[in-house]
């Protein structure tokens, strides 16, 4: 179920035939030779208040994704709208602007920060950048610090001197400085132990539902998937495959690449082991000798003709679930 | 306690064998450097008629040359050109290498192809030929000489500078600084380049040597210091027209060149086992 | 295809037993104690998983039986008993005969085990030529058992270079490897923590199917519960250096005793966040730099009391295979 207290939900994001192409280039002066489709038109809508989780494996785009959303890189086509807007047009200051909204948490905790900086100065600078002046940006920074639960004094220690759950605490801390609205974090607990994870996962909720934060998790932990979102998007080879509410994903998923997926993440629990398991076979395909129809067909059991022949579009299942598979075209 | 990581640096310099022997050495010739005219006993142009080509002895610990002047004042103030090459070379090798090397790494494209073709060239063609081509064009003399040994020796700075930046400009934090809204110039210089800081400080230490030796023997050719100045490099070419008589007009400036780019050597393997994989987050 | 190896060795010894194991290591003044007192046995044919958070100890374990790690900066008492031998005291040639020929080990990340500059067939070529086979015959073998670890296209795929694999074929090379000379041991050290899920899972049916055919003994080295509970037979849960607790695998997840067991498998997420937060550990783990008495996990157990800071917590027993080190066996049960 999506946040309780939206009665009708508001976008945050709306991604509309999103594409990123990387050229492919060969000889001395990089004649173009074809093109990696990292993101290959995404369709999705992400609401104010929802936690999304972005799950896929190596090679699925959901970094590059993360990445066209946060500007870091341009789009080859398609809109991103944040609030109406249309971020992946703007540029200076206009883009400035709009950035103070949307935050980031990458995912290695020792790269986070500057390692020449000490913290305070790592969390004041986005808030001097945006104009707030330095008093005001060390008041902000002291309330940040106690807002990811951490003492004050860390405040004058520099990156080496601190762990990695610390670490990424601190990065929570800077993102949350200028009060953004909307969240990108990219595999933020893939480098932590267990114990901190948790710390981690549960302050993620805590500020979440203190601020009414959106969030965008990437992780291909699928059980911090589960726990964390409240819809979750399945990305293979630069197209969404599924998108829907969490309990709908995990418990009987439509598309048969999240079905193997799901059936592939390790239970927790040994006595389900020797339920036989429809494990998928055969090895991510290449971005770079992709096949004509459905990204899926080489490895799916469902494949027909048209699949190979034809791309399928995002079917909706319902309002909040849409399916890109053949199977689902009514 | 919250060091930063250039503190902690520094403690650990103390510990180094080489760094240690290194910066003594160095510190030595600062020093002589800075008290030269308390140290040397005579002016290093004084021509002294009666001791002419004297070999080394309790008035002329060095010797003298073939007009009398004392050789051991004339290292003494040689230290000071010396030392001038390194910094005046290395500063302007350091600020070409750095901007192109930065530019380059950051930008890429065709920026990156443009400015790394231009540093490609200047690093194949032969270093002495080039130096000798530009100083045949700006006129001899020391201030020359080490304008063209560093027009061809930025290039390596550069060439690290650039990959440095290339693999710095894809770390989290650098990609954080965009996200929320640093410009260009500020990721470069205030993000990427204080991070780049220990490559540098190993890469000097490996060319500083270099870029002495290149002066000192365009200055041997006759193409860098004029006379009378106490120049190392001139003093040994001088030296050559005695080189069976008076041993001493070369020997001593010679060991004063090897004693100082030694110096320079061991200094660097100290900064270089300091700064490499231990400090990796430096 | 299979070679089935039948040893005249006793079958009732423990394939391994490390007996009051505990590597220091010496830093700039004194030891660090990275593994103390650990007591644990592995029987042929049996997954057991070493677990714990980094830092608990167990990659200098896998490295210590094998003896990887000796720069001279270690000092490692008690006994590492492989087949009745004492790995820790024979000499050097013998350990280097006894890698590859007894125990194997795969890493973590297989790209950086194997040589790019060579192809990936004469790599595993190499260690079954050391038995002295033919070229011809040690050839077959690398086929066959590119075929046992499912790589498709086998006799094309012997020629092939490490960057020409993905990173699940690597991984099944370096299985393959290990297994060529078909060890009774395989150490495998955070084997699928650089792979993808679905190859996660292909990998982990691959080790099954091998631990049968082989009936190797495999030492799974993890901080992944998931993988455990999915292949291993027993578990041993690290902390501190210390084994908290170890036993069969179904006994341990239904049952877990050790107040940081207990505390661990609460923090895994393993529900929705309807359901409530993830429990959470306070403090961090502490170094140890002196060995003294008492249970190293005090300092954030929250049942501790005084004695838990001065007495070693004695070894309890919750079924004939499952122990456990506590001083407060009830409360524990009661987190």
């Amino acid at each position: 179920m999506s946040n309780a207290n939206v009665n009708a939900p508001v976008p945050a994001i709306e991604i509309s035939g999103l594409k990123k192409y990387f050229p492919l280039t060969s000889g001395a002066f990089n004649a173009k030779k074809g093109s990696v489709k990292a993101v290959d038109d995404i369709n999705l809508t992400i609401n104010k208040g929802e936690i999304i989780g972005l799950a896929g494996e190596s090679g699925s785009g959901k970094t590059t994704l993360a990445r066209v959303i946060l500007n870091l890189t341009p789009a080859t086509e398609g809109r991103v709208l944040m609030n109406g807007q249309d971020i992946s047009k703007l540029h200076g200051r206009e883009l400035k602007a709009v950035r103070r909204s949307i935050a980031t948490v990458f995912q290695d905790p020792a790269s986070n920060l500057n390692p020449r900086l000490n913290v305070l100065s790592s969390i004041m600078r986005p808030m001097i950048l945006h104009g707030v002046p330095k008093a005001e940006a060390v008041e902000k920074a002291q309330e940040a610090m106690k807002l990811v639960k951490m003492d004050e004094r860390y405040l004058y220690s520099y990156p080496h001197q601190l762990s990695g759950g610390q670490l990424q605490r601190i990065a929570i801390a800077r993102a949350l400085v200028l009060r953004p609205d909307i969240m990108v974090l990219d595999e933020p607990t893939s480098a932590l132990d267990i114990s901190v994870q948790a710390q981690i996962l549960n302050l993620l909720l805590d500020l979440q539902e203190q601020f009414g934060l959106t969030y965008l998790v990437i992780t291909h932990d699928l059980n911090v998937l589960r726990y964390i979102s409240d819809r979750i998007a399945v990305m293979y080879l630069g197209k969404l495959m599924e998108f829907g509410p969490t309990e709908t994903i995990s418990s009987n998923p439509l598309h048969p690449y999240t079905r193997g997926l799901m059936a592939a993440s390790p239970i927790l629990d040994p006595t389900l082991r020797s339920q036989k398991k429809e494990l998928m076979g055969g090895e991510t395909g290449s971005l770079i000798n992709l096949p004509k129809g459905c990204r899926f067909a080489a490895r799916c059991p469902h494949a027909t003709d048209r699949c190979r022949e034809e791309l399928p579009k995002d079917y909706h299942v319902d309002a909040l679930h849409q399916v890109s598979c053949f199977l689902y075209d009514k | 306690m919250n060091y930063s990581p250039i503190r902690e640096f520094f403690y650990n310099c103390r510990r180094n064998v080489n760094f240690v022997v290194g910066f003594l050495m160095i510190l030595s010739l600062i020093l002589v450097a800075i008290f030269a005219q308390q140290i040397a006993p005579y002016d290093y142009d004084e021509p002294h008629k009666q001791a002419r080509l004297q070999a080394p002895n309790s008035t002329y610990l060095f010797g003298t040359d073939d007009f009398g002047r004392d050789m051991f004042s004339k290292v003494i103030y040689g230290t000071r050109i010396t030392l001038w090459v390194a910094l005046l070379g290395t500063s302007i090798q350091l600020f070409l290498g750095v901007v192109i090397g930065l530019l380059c790494g950051y930008f890429g494209g065709w920026v990156d192809k443009v400015l790394l073709f231009i540093t490609d060239v200047t690093w194949c063609v032969p270093g002495t030929i080039l130096a000798l081509a530009v100083v045949t064009v700006l006129g001899k003399g020391l201030t020359n000489s080490i304008i063209a040994i560093s027009l061809v020796g930025w290039a390596s700075y550069a060439r690290t500078v650039r990959a440095k930046t290339m693999s710095l400009r894809t770390m989290a934090f650098v990609e954080t600084g965009r996200a929320f809204g640093e410009s260009s110039l500020s990721l470069m210089f205030r993000y990427i380049l204080p991070n780049i800081v220990p490559s540098l400080i190993v890469l000097i230490s490996n060319n500083l040597p270099g870029t002495i030796m290149a002066t000192t023997t365009l200055s041997f050719l006759g193409l860098g210091s004029q006379p009378p100045s106490p120049d190392w490099g001139l003093a040994i070419s001088q030296g050559m027209n005695y080189v069976h008589r008076a041993q001493w007009l070369s020997i001593f400036p010679g060991l004063a060149l090897v004693y100082t780019v030694l110096g320079f050597n061991i200094l660097g393997e100290g900064m270089r086992d300091l700064l490499d994989p231990r400090l990796k987050g430096l | 295809m299979s070679d089935i190896v039948t040893k005249l060795d006793n079958t009732e010894e423990p394939l391994l037993r490390l007996e009051d194991l505990s590597i220091d290591y010496r830093i700039r003044n004194g030891y660090l104690s990275a593994v103390s007192d650990v007591n644990f046995t592995m029987n042929r044919g049996e997954i057991v998983a070493l677990v714990g958070e980094s830092g608990c100890g167990k990659s200098t374990i896998a490295f210590t039986i094998m003896r990887l790690l000796m720069d001279g900066n270690e000092k490692i008492g008690g006994k590492i008993l492989f087949k009745g031998e004492d790995l820790n005291k024979i000499p050097v040639r013998d350990m280097e005969k006894m890698r590859g020929k007894h125990i194997g080990m795969i890493f973590q990340n297989p790209l950086d085990s194997l040589n790019p500059v060579y192809r990936t067939g004469s790599q595993v070529e190499e260690a079954i030529l050391l038995d002295g086979l033919s070229h011809k015959e040690a050839w077959e073998r690398v086929i066959n058992l590119y075929k046992d670890v499912r790589i498709p296209d086998a006799e094309k795929r012997v020629n092939s270079y490490p960057h020409e694999l993905s990173g699940g074929m690597r991984q099944r090379v370096m299985i393959a490897m290990m297994l060529s000379r078909t060890p009774e041991l395989l150490i495998a050290d955070e084997p699928t923590t650089a792979l993808d899920v679905t190859i996660e899972a292909q990998i982990l049916q691959i080790l099954k199917d091998l631990k049968t055919q082989y009936n190797t003994a495999i030492l799974m080295i993890t901080h992944n519960f998931g993988l455990v509970a999915e292949v291993a037979d027993r578990i041993a849960v690290m902390y501190a250096g210390n084994i908290v607790e170890q036993g069969n695998v179904f006994d341990v997840f239904a049952a877990p005793s050790h107040p940081y067991t207990r505390l661990l498998m609460r923090a895994l997420p393993r529900k929705t966040k309807h359901e409530g937060r993830l429990e959470t550990i306070d403090g961090n783990v502490p170094r140890i730099t002196e060995k003294k008495p008492g249970c190293r996990f005090a300092n954030r157990c929250p049942l501790a009391k005084e004695i838990c800071f001065t007495e070693n917590p004695p070894v309890l027993t919750v079924s004939h295979d499952h122990t456990f080190s506590c001083h407060f066996a009830e409360e524990a049960s009661k987190l």
